[in-house]
């Protein structure tokens, strides 16, 4: 994860449309200067950025279900809790199940694991729209790659 | 009254806090309810669920921007119940 960028998703480890699922990795930094106000002496990764997180592993499974032709904005985000702290370093594990696949909207249900335990929960729903550009698409085909999207997801099928 | 109608005012009620009484198939979810984009993510959503169907939003959305489609056409609650019942007739056809 790169907080200050948010680049929160390291690794794709699991993609199935079919079943409407995404698990993914991400690997809390062991620094970040959001640590030396969050808190001083007692850092923990803020509950914003974890529902970011999930918000994000949700996303690419939008993303990849729709083969990447339009684009998922946060629009909200339900029922969100916070099971534990997380502390620099944390090794996660999020996942998210697509619960609705609506027109022009999106419902997912997104969890955060580490240690074998829940960290965090929330349902979170998307606007999904044209992308605004072309920038933003290619950055988009950029960073699935690298976190390993498979190639198969990026074209129509 | 239908149980379209009956389904939908109790969804619109109990997601944008809206008394049940106020709500008739003769009001329009925007213009006399004043439901926002937002909130009507969420009805649409219920309505969905409700009825196991995927209402066509975006292109509902695009025929009245382009002045196809009066908004009614979609927005006021009998010819949304309507409209609903045609894509349940359809789904089990």
């Amino acid at each position: 994860m790169r907080l200050e960028y948010f680049q929160m998703v390291d690794r794709i480890t699991r993609l199935d449309t079919d079943a409407r699922q995404i698990a993914a990795d991400c690997v809390v930094p062991d620094e970040s200067p959001i640590f030396e106000g969050h808190f001083p002496g007692h850092p923990i990764m803020p509950g914003v950025l974890m529902i970011e997180t999930m918000a994000q592993t949700g996303g690419w499974l939008v993303l990849a279900t729709l083969r990447f032709a339009s684009m998922p904005f946060l629009a909200q985000v339900k029922e969100a809790k916070m099971r534990a702290f997380v502390a620099p370093g944390a090794a996660l594990q999020a996942e998210a199940e697509l619960l609705h696949d609506g027109s022009g909207y999106a419902v997912v249900k997104g969890r955060i694991a580490t240690g074998g335990k829940t960290a965090a929960e929330a349902e979170v729903r998307y606007r999904v729209v044209p992308f605004p550009n072309e920038t933003l698409r290619g950055q988009m085909l950029e960073t699935a790659r690298r976190i390993g999207v498979p190639e198969a997801f990026f074209h129509a099928a | 009254m239908s149980s379209t109608f009956e389904t939908v005012a109790g969804i619109i009620s109990e997601t944008c806090d809206i008394p049940r009484e106020k709500i008739r198939p003769d009001s329009h979810a925007i213009n006399d309810l004043g439901i926002d984009s937002l909130d009507f993510l969420d009805v649409a959503f219920a309505i969905d669920k409700a009825f196991g169907i995927k209402m066509p939003l975006e292109q509902w959305t695009q025929e009245v921007n382009d002045g196809k489609v009066s908004s009614d056409r979609y927005f006021v609650l009998k010819d949304l119940c309507d409209n609903i019942d045609a894509l349940v007739a359809a789904k089990a056809a």
